[in-house]
């Protein structure tokens, strides 16, 4: 995922502000014919709702009633960000897919031939694979969400929509390079005569990443836009925390596992491995762990940014 | 009595400004937090200004307002409090029906995305759903005149092309409410005649338009009412008729304030005549023989002298204006003075202004103040839709044939 997602440009606003003021003076000498402007007692049925302008307040003013009511722009900007990604590019959708199998091979060479590192008796690139999708996942959305407000800051100070539909878009736009890869996988599980079992009931655990990568995208979103230097540490945490999940080892290799699930990332990956090719240790305590996790970072999330969102339209 | 659809109670909106006004890092945060922990959790001691002050407003079903005022008095601080783009910091309002904003033209439009798509991205960001844009949409795509190119990324359009098409969405748009910011003078005469047009069409049709603009013309067209920020407090809230005459001669006065320390008139004017019937100073109260005297100072020889005077309203439109040419001026004061039998112009604030040429080439030209304040009795239609190019006074007779 680029970072152009969700940015549009206008660069005919600049032109118009040429206009404006070359035609100031020119209209003022209209004549419009207007036998009567207004209808005072004109019936028009008054709509039911009614929206109450406040201060902020409080920690936690969800309406999620709101992010419905703009299901169309929703489904229309990913519609078009999609487009607009995979249209640019003759690589683009080869790259989805690309990406990850190329560190698969590099993770496979060195980590499983040289290193022999264990891999719960799964071939090294389905062993590996796995987990470098959801790691995929959670890399692009984490970089996107980081810059979406920021590069949506043109439409957040024009007109007004639930902000979180900016981070929940980004979070669900990851899906679709993550089905494409998962399509991948599928072929490579096939190839190495892995078939689905009855762990591939624990697939639902897919849910935990999209809440996980959510939950993480709120937070890196609305402080990158309090603090415009935040998008330089992502990277490194990023990295740093694929090294912190079992993404290039087994989690059987850690010692006290479950507290290791605090790293929802791991019980995600853990979780998607093992429902995938039913091979190593069920997630247990793990994904219990993982699950606590995500509540904590999406209602803190959810909290930090509605904080944010108040005054995001005076800041950016 | 119509419906209040907009009740705004004493809405006040802080801004801070200070060193960080556009940036904050957290590396600053954090060498701040270290350096001194306590000072974390006082109050930042940012500077802060005020851009609304206690603003409480009611706009009625179907009435179409004007917000009127100088820049950065506080509309569209206002309207964004009312459109919900940010928050007051104290008060409340409350507005009843769909709202739709049009700050900006082409809000959300994105280059690489053809027509129909933009159409549909941008109608959706302003609050349609799908289904009212795809009902909409051939009505859209008429009114900008785009058929041939719907389906061409809009990073070919022409501008304007680009704005018929960012308008003719906002224009579709359906609202209870609609906020509109100071967009429509983009686009071409013909273009924004149709705009205007289907303002009013919507206005009719039983739906709230707030409206900012900087052009009265525009104002005295559309609305009935209007509210005049100053400073972000209301300064006045009446018909436009009213409201606009009192910002025009503050506006006027204002800049005679201003204009105090600048370099001298290039002439000066005064009213000769009437003498006393009814000529104060700029003043005039009367329709007929008046005589204006100007008076100029030559520096060197001027063969071929040519004067022009010309009077401006408010909006600095041209109402009237002479050349003389061929004359012959030597250095020194001179003076000319203009008797016109009967001045019917609208009672308002006018300004002078004078230029002197020698050929064609350039001398002298400017501005001349004070403004000229006409103060006649009106004979203007009551209704500002109505309202002429011309004051003349009439005397009405009812006759019956019988």
């Amino acid at each position: 995922m680029d970072k152009s997602l969700l940015r549009w440009h206008l660069p005919a606003a600049h032109i118009s502000g040429t206009l404006i003021r070359s035609l100031l003076y020119t209209v003022g000498v209209f004549s419009i014919p207007m036998s009567s402007v207004t209808h005072p007692n004109a019936a028009f049925p008054l709509r039911s709702c009614t929206i109450r302008i406040e201060p902020p307040r409080g920690l936690f003013e969800l309406c999620f009633g709101e992010v419905w009511a703009y299901a169309s722009f929703f489904v229309l900007s990913s519609g078009a960000t999609v487009k607009i990604r995979y249209k640019q590019s003759a690589i683009g959708v080869l790259w989805v897919f690309l990406q990850p199998v190329l560190t698969m091979f590099v993770f496979a060479l060195f980590f499983g031939r040289l290193a022999k590192l264990p891999s719960d008796g799964l071939p090294y690139p389905v062993f590996y694979f796995a987990a470098l999708i959801p790691r995929t996942y959670f890399s692009c959305s984490h970089s996107s969400t980081t810059n979406v407000v920021v590069d949506n800051q043109r439409l957040i100070t024009k007109v007004y929509f639930p902000r979180l539909i900016l981070p929940i878009s980004t979070a669900l736009l990851g899906l679709v390079d993550f089905s494409i890869g998962f399509v991948v996988l599928s072929i490579f599980c096939v190839v190495y005569g892995i078939l689905p079992t009855l762990a591939a009931f624990w697939l639902p655990v897919l849910l935990l990443a999209l809440f996980t990568a959510l939950g993480v995208g709120l937070w890196m979103s609305a402080l990158n836009a309090l603090y415009r230097d935040v998008r330089y540490v992502i990277p490194f945490v990023i990295q740093f925390w694929m090294f912190a999940s079992p993404v290039a080892y087994a989690s059987s290799l850690v010692p006290a596992r479950w507290l290791y699930g605090f790293n929802p990332m791991a019980g995600v990956i853990d979780g998607f491995r093992w429902a995938i090719t039913g091979h190593g240790q069920p997630p247990g305590l793990i994904l219990l762990a993982s699950f606590a996790a995500v509540v904590l970072v999406l209602l803190g999330g959810l909290v930090f940014f509605n904080r944010m969102e108040t005054s995001i339209a005076d800041r950016v | 009595m119509p419906t209040t659809v907009i009740h705004a109670e004493k809405l006040s909106k802080r801004y801070r400004i200070g060193e960080h006004e556009r940036y904050y890092t957290l590396r600053d945060g954090l060498t701040r937090a270290l350096r001194s922990p306590l000072s974390l959790l006082r109050h930042s001691h940012h500077e802060t200004f005020w851009a609304l002050k206690e603003v409480s407003l009611d706009v009625r079903e179907g009435e179409v307002l004007g917000l009127i005022g100088r820049n950065g008095a506080g509309k569209t601080t206002l309207l964004k409090i009312l459109s919900r783009i940010t928050r007051p910091t104290t008060g409340w309002a409350e507005v009843h029906g769909r709202v739709g904003s049009l700050l900006e033209v082409g809000t959300g439009f994105h280059p690489e995305l053809t027509g129909r798509e933009n159409t549909f991205l941008s109608g959706s960001i302003l609050g349609m759903n799908k289904r009212e844009i795809a009902r909409k949409f051939d009505e859209i795509v008429a009114f900008a005149d785009l058929e041939k190119f719907i389906d061409t990324p809009v990073k070919h359009y022409s501008s304007g092309m680009y704005v018929r098409l960012a308008f003719a969405v906002a224009a579709h748009l359906e609202p209870d409410i609609l906020l509109v910011d100071e967009v429509l003078a983009v686009g071409d005469l013909e273009f924004q005649k149709k705009c205007l047009g289907k303002m009013s069409e919507v206005s009719k049709g039983g739906r709230t338009i707030v409206f900012v603009s900087h052009q009265m013309g525009q104002i005295r067209r559309l609305c009935e009412r209007v509210i005049w920020v100053d400073h972000g407090a209301v300064r006045a809230d009446t018909r436009t008729v009213e409201a606009i005459n009192a910002y025009e001669m503050a506006m006027a006065s204002g800049d005679a304030a201003s204009s105090e320390g600048r370099v001298p008139d290039v002439a000066r004017w005064e009213i000769i005549a009437p003498e006393n019937g009814g000529a104060r100073g700029n003043i005039l109260e009367t329709f007929g023989d008046v005589e204006f005297r100007f008076s100029w100072l030559v520096r060197g020889d001027v063969q071929k002298g040519e004067i022009g005077i010309v009077l401006r309203n408010s909006e600095g439109t041209i109402v009237w204006a002479t050349i003389q040419t061929s004359l012959n001026l030597r250095p020194g004061e001179h003076s000319c003075s203009i008797a016109v039998p009967f001045f019917p112009v609208l009672p308002g604030t006018y300004f002078w202004s004078f230029g002197l040429y020698d050929g064609h080439q350039w001398i002298d030209y400017g501005q001349c103040y004070p403004e000229l304040r006409v103060e006649t009795p009106s004979f203007m239609h009551p209704q500002d839709q109505y309202r002429g190019f011309l004051n003349v006074p009439y005397e009405f007779k009812l006759q019956v044939s019988q």
